[in-house]
Order: structure tokens, then sequence, then C-alpha cells
């Protein structure tokens, strides 16, 4: 264990104006599983770009030593070459080639300049066994789910001979199930061998799977540490420089009457004929009040959400929506934003946001109206209103006239928010607010969403972070294979209790 | 790159842009990425003016040069919208052929009088890009392939009208729209010993262009510096207003030593200004950069993302129709093999002038000034007897590299980040 299978040391990279990495060391020991935790931006998928070559040696200051020997990756086939395997937070399958041509993808099984496919496919269906893919080798991948992919990917690594391998957030997009196969494969390559790192913002995965953490912030190595004895506060304490003794701002809310009812909705799928993805869930909102609605990766959180809103998703939509006492119809996206029902998109690159436009108008995009008279927008006034959400909500940007694609994570999701509080609405549908933002600007984010339910706004948020919903939210639903199976007020509502409900009849028929 | 409306782009004959100073490091390639193109085709113009001996900015060359490329610059504007929104129209020389074949029919077979079937053609041409509009935006076929085969169907079309032969000769008046020159209703003014006599109605409609563009601008800046915008230094923003001051005032000086004003550069004029207010200012115009620049996102926003898509082709069905009444009428016949290859000009304009394969990016003076640059390579090479395939092969060269240099500047940009 005390062998040291990579040394990187005094590594230092900087971007045009930007410090990324300032003196990094890290010394990972042989047939561990490491785990890097930091902010955005603490300079975890740099650290991770410099050891895989993405950055070639000459760009980056400092020295790298792999099995003793130091290395000058000139790319990513260099490092591959001496058995290191990164795999990305996006996944780099071709999706519409088998399992088996995706794992020799590059590496082709070829005879004389022709592939021999017996070759190729009973080694994939080896190292699939290996990782544990119960698939026929030539399915293609995009057949499969993401956690099946993942599993395509490290299957690809193991065909390379990998000796260390790298995963960027590997279990972001993954549902419990397949993290726990995921973590539980880990330990197995572990065992194998094969050494880990680990790229996660799920600290108490990290602190499930990893012998050792290092944490990064601002580019610095702050400090390594065995995982024993560690705890996530610990680890929030190391990223942020700070202790959190409040991750949620205090919060006292003020509850009115009942501003929207959801009843018997019922949404199905639009892909698989007939299979139900909301089943007769109702629901209530009211104003001031903060709503969670809990549940698992494809318990129906989203569809419902998005169903609600001018049925952006879902066909066979049936049930009704009752607000102000009034029932109403949402056909379109338009009638929902005037009749103030917002939605926040859980995926702010590819639906919420522009990215190649500025602030100014991506915050006027869903309100143009409300700048136009007779069609023409006073694009002095919308200057107004998005300098005025930028103060408010602080946005960090030079001004509004900044590119969306350009900034952080947090403030594009305060970009959003501007977005969607412009258009006045009275319903808030946020969607996984927090997804990828780091511990500074999720704080910001709660105290906004504070800020709206005290205007009288009913906010109903989607996370699936638990501690989120328990610290935010006035009262909790919980969703489970589209059905509501629960509603616990805040004051009775633990991590237990809500995991309970959530997994609650997922095993009944369908 | 920022879309900010600067009403500099409006000044008719490709004033400077007013790029937004943004008081960042990174000010200077931004100015450069969206001044480029102006300063490229400044940059062409000299070049020529010197091969040819000042030929290049002869009063009637100057003439030339617009009324020869009228056609291609009005398709330029219809098609930077339909660029802007993420799609391309392969088929607009054939509705060319097929607009103007429509017209000489009701024109010369029927005897129709000139407006009416003026306006009927531009209704086809409407029902033209409705039709396309309909399979692009509603039925989702990508744009590529319903223009592709809207190439075919209109160029069959233009034949089963007009079978093998041309249609002529078109009624006086739209001949003079297409080819011919404003009356100087106000007679001739002498302008000194070298410059000769001018028209004095052109001479007033430029002073009134100039003093429009500094009053706008002025107003404009005033504006945005009243609500607490950054806005350029006054120098700068003086000698840009001066420099588009003597550009208007030195075309429109000779257009009137030559023949007045092109019918043609008055409707263009009326065009480029009103599409450049409709893409910097209309609720509608600001749809399209959305649709463009991410179509999930703008629907979720609540853009009718269909209807706009459906209208960008509409309208450039009519812009087809206007180009394809003005190519006729300047041949003085509908010809079933004309307007080969128009789409692929205009194409290129929009490209040149900087809008982005992927859409959500580009302006109209951009593509007109894409447009031009095409325009006075071509004259300018035969000018001085080039050969065409030089011509083809340097018009190749600039855009690749116009679009080479966009790239690059984009990627720069990225990686200092």
């Amino acid at each position: 264990m005390s062998d040291t299978i990579l040394r990187m040391r005094g590594i230092t990279k900087t971007f045009p104006g930007v410090k990324a990495l300032a003196d990094v060391n890290l010394e990972v020991s042989r047939g561990e599983i490491h785990a890097i935790c930091g902010e955005n931006g603490a300079g975890k998928s740099t650290l991770m770009k410099v050891l895989s070559g993405v950055y070639p040696h000459g760009d980056y200051e400092g020295a790298i030593e792999f099995d003793g020997q130091e290395c000058r990756f000139a790319g990513i086939r260099d490092s591959e070459h001496v058995g290191i395997v990164i795999i990305h937070q996006e996944l780099a399958l071709a999706s519409n080639l088998s399992i088996a041509e995706n794992i020799f993808l590059g590496n082709e099984q070829s005879k004389r300049g022709l592939i021999d496919w017996n070759r190729t496919n009973a080694a994939a269906a080896e190292l699939m066994q290996r990782v544990g893919l119960n698939e026929n080798p030539v399915t293609q991948v995009i057949d499969l789910g993401v956690g099946k992919q993942q599993l395509v990917e490290i299957a690809k690594a193991l065909s390379k001979r990998v000796q260390l391998l790298i995963l960027d957030e590997p279990t972001a997009a993954l549902n419990d199930d397949d993290s726990a196969h995921l973590l539980e494969l880990l330990r197995g390559l572990r065992d194998q061998g094969i050494t880990c790192v680990i790229i996660s913002h799920k600290l108490n995965e990290v602190l499930a799977i990893a012998d050792r953490v290092t944490i990064l912030r601002d580019g610095k190595t702050i400090t390594t540490l065995p995982a024993e004895g560690l705890t996530e506060d610990k680890i929030i304490s190391g990223m942020v420089g700070r202790d959190l003794d409040h991750r949620f701002p205090p919060h006292e809310p003020t509850i009115g009457e009942e501003v929207l009812r959801i009843e018997n909705w019922t949404v199905h799928s639009p892909v698989q004929h007939g299979r139900l993805l909301v089943d007769n869930a109702s629901l209530n909102l009211r104003r001031g009040e903060i709503v969670g609605l809990a549940g698992l990766m494809g318990a129906g959180r989203t569809e419902l959400a998005m169903s609600v809103f001018g049925r952006s998703f879902g066909t066979g939509i049936s049930g009704r929506v009752i607000k102000d006492g009034k029932e109403i119809r949402l056909r379109s996206v338009r009638e929902a934003i005037r009749h103030g029902i917002a939605y926040a998109t859980e995926d702010r690159k590819r639906y919420g946001l522009n990215l190649i436009e500025d602030i100014k108008r991506n915050v006027s995009a869903a309100a143009l109206g409300k700048l136009a008279k007779v069609g023409w927008v006073d694009d002095n006034e919308e200057y107004k209103v998005a300098e005025g959400y930028r103060r408010s909500l602080n946005i960090k940007a030079p001004s509004v006239a900044s590119i969306t694609g350009k900034l952080s994570g947090g403030n594009q999701q305060k970009v959003v928010l501007s977005k969607w509080i412009f258009t006045d609405p009275d319903v808030l549908i946020l969607d996984e607010p927090t997804r990828g933002i780091d511990v500074g600007a999720k704080y910001e984010i709660y105290t906004i969403i504070n800020r709206l339910a005290d205007e009288g706004k009913a906010v109903l948020l989607i996370s699936s972070e638990l501690p989120e919903l328990l610290g935010l939210c006035d009262r909790i639903y919980t969703l489970s294979a589209g059905r509501i199976t629960g509603e616990v007020p805040r004051a009775e509502a633990t991590q237990e209790g809500l995991m309970t409900l959530m997994t609650a009849g997922q095993e009944a028929p369908r | 790159m920022s879309l900010a409306p600067s009403n500099a782009d409006l000044a008719v004959g490709g004033g400077p842009s007013l790029p937004e100073a943004s008081g960042t490091g990174r000010k200077f390639s931004i100015n450069l990425r969206q001044s480029g193109i102006y300063i490229a085709f400044a940059a062409i113009v000299l070049l020529f003016t010197i091969l040819t001996d000042g030929d290049m900015l002869a009063p009637q060359n100057i003439s030339n040069i617009i009324v020869q490329n009228s056609y291609i610059l009005i398709l330029a504007i219809g098609m930077i919208l339909v660029i802007i929104s993420g799609h391309i129209d392969l088929s607009v020389g054939s509705v060319v052929a097929a607009t103007g074949a429509i017209a000489a029919v009701l024109m010369v077979n029927h005897n129709m009088p000139w407006p009416l079937a003026l306006l009927i053609t531009i209704v086809v041409g409407a029902a033209i890009g409705a039709w396309q509009g309909y399979w692009v935006a509603y039925f989702g076929i990508p744009a590529f392939i319903v223009t592709l085969a809207g190439m075919l169907l209109f160029r069959a079309i233009t034949y089963m009208i007009l079978g093998n032969r041309g249609i002529g000769p078109f009624p006086e008046s739209v001949r003079t729209l297409a080819n011919g020159f404003t009356d100087g209703y106000l007679g001739n003014i002498g302008l000194g010993n070298y410059l000769g006599g001018a028209d004095l109605l052109s001479l007033l409609i430029g002073v009134f262009a100039v003093v429009g563009i500094v009053v706008s601008q002025w107003r404009s800046r005033a504006g945005r510096a009243r609500y607490g915008q950054v806005v350029e230094a006054l120098p700068l923003f003086v000698a840009k207003i001066v420099v588009a001051a003597v550009v208007v005032m030195f075309v429109i000086v000779q257009l009137a030593r030559f023949r007045n004003l092109p019918w043609v550069l008055v409707l263009l004029a009326i065009l480029v200004l009103g599409y450049s207010l409709l893409t910097n200012r209309a609720v509608f115009g600001r749809q399209i950069y959305a649709v463009g620049g991410n179509l999930q996102a703008a629907t979720l926003s609540g853009v009718k993302v269909k209807s706009v898509v459906f209208w960008i082709f509409v309208n450039m069905g009519v812009l087809s129709a206007v180009a394809g009444i003005i190519f006729a009428g300047r041949l003085n016949q509908a010809n079933p093999t004309g307007g080969d290859q128009f789409e692929l000009d205009a194409i290129a304009a929009a490209f040149i002038g900087g809008a982005a394969v992927q859409g959500g990016v580009g302006k109209v003076v951009g593509a007109i000034t894409g447009g031009l640059i095409m325009g006075v390579i071509n004259n300018g090479m035969s000018l001085i007897g080039a050969p065409s395939e030089q011509v083809m092969l340097v018009k190749g060269a600039v855009l690749l590299a116009a679009v080479a240099f966009d790239v690059w500047t984009k990627r720069r940009a990225g990686a200092s980040r």
C-alpha cells in the first residue's frame, strides 16, 4: 500500500488572466481509491487534464512521476500508453456503434487490416463480464441507460490495460442503484490492483468508497487525509475554507392561501407507448411556501413539472390544474407563463440559456413583451432590467453584455433565475437549481429562493439532495415511480423517512 | 459576439461598425472580430482602386456594382435571417427563376397591369416560402433537404411555365425599377470644374441620410449614456460618424454625377434599414436569434419556435420574388436558367458577413457587406481583365478565409477565458 504510483509535484497551470493551478501536489498510492474534492473552479478537472495529457507537457509547470518514471505526455495517447485512462463526466461513446465496437474504438482487433469480429466480440464479452455488464456485445450503445454506458467506458479502459483510472463525476447522472453498482465495481477493481482517482461532489459517496481524500481549493492543494474518521462537514470546511455552521440561510416562512393545485395528474411516455411516467399525482402549493419534490432519478419529477409547464413534455396528459381557485388550461409554454407559472430547468446549458448571447438578452427572453411597445424592444429598458438583476442577485460578470456561456455554473443559474423572476410568476418550479454549483454559490441560490417565497411566490423545489430539501422546504412531497407516496411537513421530515417513501412501491407491478 | 443594436449598422453604404466598449482586456479582439469585415471590405475596395487606376470608384462603376448585385443583396438579407435561425435555403436561385417567369407570363402573355402582376408574383413567392416553411417548421424535415428538393421543384416549374425559351420584354416601369434611375426632379447643380454637374435631388437625399445617421446615432448614444451604459469615447464615436458620413456622401455624389440614384439602391436602402431594425429591435427579430442560439431554451421560454421558422421562410420567399422581379426586369426577359447558383452567392455573402454555421449569430449589414465584397471582387477583377476562373478562385479563397478568421477569433476568445 505504501508504494506510490503517481506523484505530481508543483503543478502550475495558467490560462490567460487566470491561475487555474498553483503549485499543486498530489500523491496517489498503488491500489487505492483516491478522491479529489473541491468546489467548482477549484482546479480538479484541470489537474486531471494535466495528468491525462489533454494539456501537453510544456503547457504547465511542474513534474509528473508515474510508476517511478518521469512523464512528459504530448497527448492523451501517451498517457493511455502508460496506463492512465480518464473517463469524463460527459461520456465519449459513439452511440450508434455496438458495445464491442466502442470498447475497442481506436484499438480495433484486426488481422491483416481487417477487423476480426469474433475476437472483438469475444474479448468485449470478457471485459463486460469483469464490469458486470450483462448485455450482448453487439447491442448498440444508444439502447443502454446511462449507468450501463458508464460501464462500457470502464470496460474500454480495462481493454487498454489501465493502471490508473480517473473518473470525473462518475455518478452525477446515475440513479442510486447504478451508483451503488459502480462504487462496488470500483472496489472490485481496486482489489485487482487498479488504482482509482475519483472526482465527486457527492461527499457521502466519497466517504463510502475512498481510502484517501485530497482537497483542492482555489487551485491549491489544501490537504490529503485518510478517509477514515473524516466527515462531510470536515471536507466541506476544507473545500470552502470556513466552517459551514449554516449551510442553509435561516428562514421564517409566511404562508398564505393556496395558489396552485394539481389534481390527478397523469402523463404518458412520448417514446414508450402506454408507459405511465406520472400516475395520478395531486399536490398543492401556497403563497410564500417552499415545497420540495423528492424522488429518485426516473421517479417522474421533471416529467411532472414539465408537463404542467405548458405540456412541454409527455403525451396523454390528463388531470386538472387549479390556480387561485379557478381551473386553468396550460396548453403551451406561453399560456403557462401568462398564468404566472415559471419553470427553471435542471439542465441550464441545454434547456435554460442561449449560451452565445449576453446576460441581458437571456434575462429578457421569456418576457420580451414586457420590454416592447407594439413589437419593438426598448433595449435601454432591457439593460436597466438586466442590470437590476445583476446587482440584486449578485451575478458576477463585468457587465450584462457578458456572454452567458463564459459564466460559471452558479452565475449561469442566477441568469436563469433572473429570466424567470422577470416573468413575474406566482409559482416557480425550480428543477435541481443547485446542480453542478459550488458550495458558496449554492448558499446564494438558497437565499434567493427564500427571498422569492418572502415575496409571496410559491416555490416547488425539485432536488436530488435530501439535505437541501430538508434545509429549505416547508413541506416535502415524495414521488416514487410516478406516484406521490408521501407529504411530509418540515418538522417531521428526516432523510431516512424520505428515502423510505421515495422507494415505496418500487417493486409493485406497473 | 455582442449583438447589441447599434444604429451605425443602419448606415447604408457600409459604414464602420460600432462595437461596444466592453471595458475588458479582450476589447481589441472582440472589436476586431466585429469590424474585421468592414476593414476587409475597405482594403479590397482600396486594392482594386489602385489596380484599376481609380476606375473602381468612377461614378458609372459604382452605379454598376450596386445594380449588378442588387438581387444577390436582396437574397442575402433573407438568407441571413434563415441562417441566424439555424437553417439554410438552397432553393432561392430556382425561386428567383420561377417568380421571374410568373411575373413575365402575367405581364407579357396576359397583359396584366404591372403593379397587380408584381403583387401576385410576391404573393406567389410568399406561398412558395410557406410551402417550404411548413415542411421545415411543422413537419420537421431539415431545411437542407426541403430546400434541396425545392431547388429541383421550382426549377422544374420554371421550365413548365416558360418552356425552353425566355419571355419578354417587360413593361417600361418594371425595367426602370430594376435597371433605371430616379428622375432629377430638381435639376442639376454645378459642383465646380473638377466634379462637374450633379443631380440636386440625389445630393439632398444624401445630405438628409447623413443628418439622419448623425441624429439617430447621437440620440442612441445619449440614451445609452442616460441609462448608465458604457458608451465608446467621444472622439472614437465622432470619428466613426465622420467616416460613415464621408462614405455615404462620396457614393451619393458619384451617383449624382452619373445618372442620379438607381431605383434598386432606394429599394435596397429601405430593405436594409427595415431589416436591420427588425433584427435588432423587434420582438420577432430577437426570437430569430433565440431560436438559432438554443432551440430548446427558446421553446421553454415561450417562443413560438415553429411559427418563427415558418415566417422566416415565408419572408425568404417574398424576398426571392422581389429579387426575381428585379433580375428578370434587368435582363428584360424571364429565362428558364435564370438565377442559377444565386443561392450559393447569397449563402456566401451571409457567411463572409459573419454568420455562424450553427446559427444564432449574424447581422443584416454584415450580409450586405459580404455580398458587396463579392460584388467588388467580381467587378474589380473584370475591370482588370481577369478570366472568370480566377474570379471564382479568389471568391472561394475569400469565403474560406473569412470563415477561418471568424473561427480563429472565436477560438482565441474562448482560450482567454
